[in-house]
Order: structure tokens, then sequence, then C-alpha cells
């Protein structure tokens, strides 16, 4: 048991933090939920993948660094410590990549995942439904068998990035009248601005356009755009879900800096003592995230896979996220009802987080039925 | 980097779960609390035997040489039994013989399980089971004393199975300038550690309770409201662990003080929806489930308040 980095790994993170040191931009960028900011993040985006820092823990084949995960780590605790853009590209490179590299084919990553790495392609995801959400196995967004493809109709909501995304992905019912719900879907990908295609922004609580809902019409999507068997997108979808809960949606790194931040912010109001705890708790909460992912990364390099663990993670990590940007807050005092201070949005973006990738009631069941053994019962 | 226990770490764990399973800890522990250490003592032994002390001993001492994260693997399992008596204080003492004469003096024996020895915390006037241990030491203002021996009587703690003794004052000057900080650190990973292994105890015991327990016909298990303060139980004590261990590599005051108030808050609030989860049941003294309830209170306070722990944590940032 050891917590040390090797020397090349220190290496490795000297050269990150010398890179970003130099490129990161020194006035925040614009929201990434506007139509500006969105056109600036993808920028970002394509100056990170010059130089080959958009996505470290792909093979270079694809634009990567193929340099493992505790680099991934490593580069994610610099990159998060530099105040680095949020990342745009993040649905992709952290939902649809994944999956693609697990189910898909050879020519499917090399069409797909380059020009995300560089920004040119912004994925958005499609899971929920007016009436499927944390049931999502409940969907009826259909997929029809048509000549060389499939034609894709029905409602898909609470899209994240799809007001100015270039493509999404989703689950579609392939097959009607199967013994279980989550028999007979199909796992796609579709351009969102193909012909009968409607994206409707949605407004988050902050007035952005955060999400949209799509309606979809006989949108016809060829069959090099189905990832894995027709009929097997819930099994397909499942890999992607423990992803998006797991390791690499949030890292570590992001919670470091963030406490970092508040640890400053509590030092520069006064270090008030009524808010000691909550600042202490935040640090220590940060801690416990990166060695609990340091731990993680340990069993998956052993050849572990991530199971009903990730639920433990994602609970964790989007309450920790609330009570931190909540403790700023508060710090801020009156100002802490201003939407324009570094602490506001981000705020606003924590509120979403025990909802979506699962919400954490299912995520406790997860944990109380797979983990601890408990019965299952009525949700 | 490679944060996992190794598999002698496990080993280890896993032998000194077997000794603690045969000894039937739960009657240990109530005739500890009503003041026969008889079978605690013997315990104490076996405990020693199995190298537990020794891993806060030098080697040159008839130790294993200073071995944290083996103390920290070996002190969740004391904890996981609830096994009594001032363990937690005893590893205190043998971080404050690092002079060579007291250590020759004292830790052969402290190794060897011979010595059960006890002191009051920097803060308290009050040292654990000093009715029990062969050794009582004192933190004066002019260092570390020998203590004549416990003073009478002592005071009944909130878990039954510790008591609280004044020490009479006086005896020999064994320092004058004792490594307070370090002892301290030492007994915080204890206790951190011991308090992670009362949490998992009491999440262990209440599935297995909500599996069999029915009402409404069904097993209690199955209800929402209950599989969710389960989950949330887990949940922080699966976060507590890797602070704890990570404390015990690093063994910075900081990191220890953190791993503190983290293990022993999740143990408490362990502690707080087992016994609801159990009931009425569970507010019995007769329910061995009280054993490991009202030590997660006692853990939490010694040793280092939360709040004083939290102190440690941002004193320690520039």
């Amino acid at each position: 048991m050891d917590l040390a980095f090797t020397q090349e790994e220190g290496a490795f993170r000297a050269e990150a933090r010398s890179w970003l040191h130099a490129h990161v931009p020194s006035t925040p960028l614009p929201s990434l939920e506007t139509e500006e900011g969105f056109a600036a993040h993808r920028a970002w985006e394509a100056e990170l993948a010059a130089d080959r820092w958009s996505v470290v823990d792909w093979p270079a084949a694809y634009g990567g660094r193929d340099c493992g995960l505790v680099r991934w780590l490593i580069f994610e605790e610099e990159y998060y410590a530099a105040a680095a853009p949020a990342r745009v590209s993040q649905n992709g490179i952290h939902l649809l990549a994944p999956t693609l590299f697990a189910h898909g084919t050879e020519e499917q990553r090399a069409r797909i995942l380059p020009p995300m790495a560089s920004g040119h392609t912004i994925w958005a995801q499609a899971w929920s439904e007016p009436a499927a959400g944390s049931d999502l196995a409940s969907l009826t967004s259909r997929a029809v068998r048509t000549d060389g493809g499939w034609l894709l109709s029905g409602q898909k909501t609470w899209s994240s990035r799809a007001p100015f995304a270039d493509r999404a992905f989703g689950l579609f019912r392939s097959e009607q009248h199967t013994a279980k719900p989550h028999q007979g879907l199909t796992y796609l990908m579709f351009d969102l601005r193909a012909p009968g295609v409607t994206v409707r922004p949605i407004a988050r609580l902050d007035g952005k356009p955060a999400f949209a809902e799509l309606f979809l019409d006989d949108v016809f999507v060829p069959d090099e755009d189905v990832i894995g068997e027709p009929g097997q997108g819930w099994h397909v979808a499942m890999s992607t879900a423990a992803n998006e809960r797991g390791l690499t949606l949030r890292s570590p790194g992001r919670f470091l800096a963030a406490a970092d931040r508040l640890h400053q912010l509590w030092r520069t109001q006064g270090s008030p003592h009524a808010m000691r705890s909550r600042v202490a708790d935040a640090v220590i909460g940060a801690r416990a995230y990166q060695l609990f992912t340091y731990a993680a990364a340990s069993r998956f390099l052993d050849g572990e896979p991530l199971g009903a663990e990730a639920s433990l993670n994602k609970v964790f990590w989007s309450e920790y996220d609330i009570a931190l940007h909540e403790t700023a807050l508060d710090l801020l005092g009156p100002e802490g009802e201003l939407a324009d201070t570094a602490w506001s949005e981000p705020y606003v973006f924590a509120l979403a987080g025990p909802i979506y990738a699962g919400t954490n009631e299912i995520q406790r069941d997860i944990i109380a039925e797979r983990l601890l053994g408990l019965p299952k019962g009525r949700r | 980097m490679r944060f996992l226990l190794d598999p002698e770490q496990h080993a280890f764990a896993a032998s000194l779960n077997g000794l603690l399973t045969a000894a039937d800890t739960p009657s240990v522990i109530r005739d500890w609390s009503r003041g026969d250490h008889s079978g605690g003592r013997a315990l104490w032994s076996r405990i020693a035997e199995a190298g537990v002390f020794a891993l806060a001993v030098p080697e040159e001492y008839d130790g294993l040489g200073a071995r944290p994260v083996e103390l920290a693997v070996a002190f969740v399992e004391l904890g996981r039994y609830a096994v009594p008596g001032p363990l937690v204080e005893t590893v205190a003492a043998a971080a404050l013989f690092t002079e060579p004469a007291l250590a020759k003096r004292f830790l052969p024996s402290l190794a060897a399980g011979g010595t059960m020895a006890t002191l009051a915390p920097m803060d308290s006037q009050y040292a654990l089971d000093g009715d029990a241990a062969t050794t009582h030491l004192s933190l004066t203002p002019d260092g570390l004393r020998l203590a004549p021996g416990p003073a009478t009587p002592a005071r009944p703690s909130l878990d039954p199975a510790r008591r609280l003794t004044p020490l009479l004052p006086g005896g020999e000057l064994l320092s004058p300038t004792p490594p307070t900080e370090q002892a301290l650190t030492w007994a915080r990973l204890a206790t951190a550690a011991q308090a992670l292994g009362v949490g998992e105890a009491l999440l262990d015991r209440t599935v297995a309770y909500v599996r069999q327990r029915t009402q409404f016909g069904v097993p209690i298990g199955s209800f929402q409201a209950v599989k969710h303060r389960l989950a949330d139980t887990k949940i922080a004590l699966e976060f507590a662990r890797p602070l704890v261990f990570g404390a015990a590599l690093t063994m910075s005051p900081a990191d220890v003080a953190a791993a503190k108030v983290t293990a022993c808050e999740a143990a408490y609030a362990a502690a707080r929806t087992a016994l609801q989860l159990h009931g009425a049941i569970g507010y019995t003294a007769e329910c061995d489930l009280s054993l490991w309830l009202t030590k997660a209170r006692a853990l939490r306070g010694a040793w280092g308040s939360p709040d004083e722990c939290r102190d440690v944590v941002l004193s320690a940032r520039a």
C-alpha cells in the first residue's frame, strides 16, 4: 500500500502543469450554457487537442496519450488546480467514448472519436423521456427498421448540451411487446440537425439553456450508427452508466481544487469561526474522495470491474458538491445572492447532481440491494 | 501509487478476526463492565501474541517496528468486536517511550502484552480503565510521570465497558519533554480505525436484523426508508476507510485528525441508524447491539472532539 507516484508520473504532472500554466485563459470563458460560451469552450477543446491534452487516457490513434488511469487522475488534478475551463465535450468523452471502446466497431471508433477529441463534434445525451426518468427502461421512443438503417420517432428530454451540440446518443425501442421493458432497446447515435429533429431548448433554474427537449419525427439513422447489436441497447448503455457514476465523470481533482478555493475564500473573509466546521468538512471530503478514487483505481488496475461501488461514489460527490457550494454562498453573505459571482453558476450546476446520472434515490436502492444484500421491494 | 492493502495485511486482518470471533467478546465485555477483568486480560494476551502492540514498538525493543498501516488494520478488527480495555492508550504510551532508557524499560513488556498502560489525554483528567491497567502515566506541565495509580472512585462512562479514572498526583518523572504530539497522532489513528470497525459491526448487525425482522408481512429491509438509511451508513463508512489508511501512510497530524473526525462521525451515525432500525430491542442493555452503540458515542469524543480535529485540519493548511 502506498501513495507515492513514480518519477515518470511526476514528470508527467510537471509537463501538464507547465502546459496548463501557459494556455489556460487568464479570464474565465463565458458560461458554456450560452451560444457564445459554447463556441469559446469548443475552441478551448481544440486548443487542448492540438497538444494532445483533451483525452490523455485514450489511445494515441484517436488523439490521446494512452497514459493510463493514474496519469489521467494526475492530469485532472492539475487541470482543475489551474482553474481551466469546464469541459463542453464531457458527455462525449466520458459517456459515449467508453461505450464505443467497449461495444463499438473499429470503423465507428476511427470515425467518431478523433472529431470528439478535437471538439469538432460535441455530443449531447438523450436518455430521459417525459414518462421515463428513473424508470428509464419504460422509454417509448421508437426505432423502426428501414432500408439501410432506422427511423427514430418520439420525444427525449433533459438532453444536456443539446441546444448547441452537434450530435446525440440514446436508447430507442426497436422491438415491441418484449417480456421485460429493458429488452428490445437499441443504442443509436443521431445528428441533431438531421431532417425530422426539432430541438427545443429548456431554461435551467438560472435561465440558461443547459438542456433541451428533442422531438424526433422519422429521423433516419444509418446502420453504421448503431452501437452493439440491435435489441441489446440496455446492456450497452449500462456500461456507460457505470462510467457516468463512477470513476470518470467527476475526478477528484475537481473537488480538491474547489475545496482549496473555498478555503481561500474563508481566509479572505477573515476566517469566520462560525463557518470553520463546514470549511473543514469540505477540505476533508475532497481528500476522502481523492483517496477513495485512488483505491478504486488501484482495484481497477488489478482487473476488478467497477460495479455497484460506483453508486457510493455518485451519491457522495453529488451531495458533497452541493454542500461545498452552499458553504461558499453562505461565506459570501449578502453577496451570496448575486448570480454573477464565481460561485453562483457552479452552485446552480451542483444542484442538478443528485438528479442526473441516476437519481440518488436509485443509487441508494442499488447500494442497499447489491452491496448490502437487502431484499428488493417496491420503490 | 497502489492504494490497497496487500495480501499479508488482509491475512493479518483475517487471523485477528478469527481470534476475536472465537473469543466470544460480548461476554468478555459484560464481565469487564462489571469489574471482572480476567477474560479481558486473557484476550489482551492473545491480542499481544498476535503482534498488535508490537506494531507500535521498534524492533530493538522486541517490536515489529512502527507499522501504522498494520496497526490500523488491527484496530479496525478490535473495534469490530468491541474489545474492551485501554488499547488506544497502550499504543499512545508506546509512542511516548522514545528515549532509550524508557524504551528499554517499558517497551518489551508492552509489546509482549505484559503491560496494560493507560494515560489521560492532555486535556482530560480521566484515564481509561485505570482500575485494570498495570501502568499509569500522567502528562503534567513538567513532563511525563509514572503515576502512583488510579484515584478512586472511577466514574462510569456512557459506554459501560469503559471506566474513567482520575490518576493519583505525583510519581516518578520519566521525561521532562515527552513526544506528546506523536503520541496523540498514534492515539487518534488507533481511535479512528477502532471507530471504523465499530461502525462496520453496527452496519453488519443492522443489515442482518432488517433482513429477518418482518412487519406488514415482509422483511423491513425491503422498505425504501430503511434501505436508504443503511445506504447512507455504508457510504459514510466507505469514505472514512480511505482516510484512515491514507493517514496511516502519511502519519501527518492533519491527515490523522481528518480520519479521526470522519471515522468517528461515520460510526456514530451508524449507531443512530442501528438504534432506529432495531427499534425498542436496540434500546435495551440486554441486546448485544448496545456494546457497539455506546462505544461509538465514547470514541467520538475520545482523543479529540470532532471540532478539535477539524481545527487541526484547517490549521495545517497554508
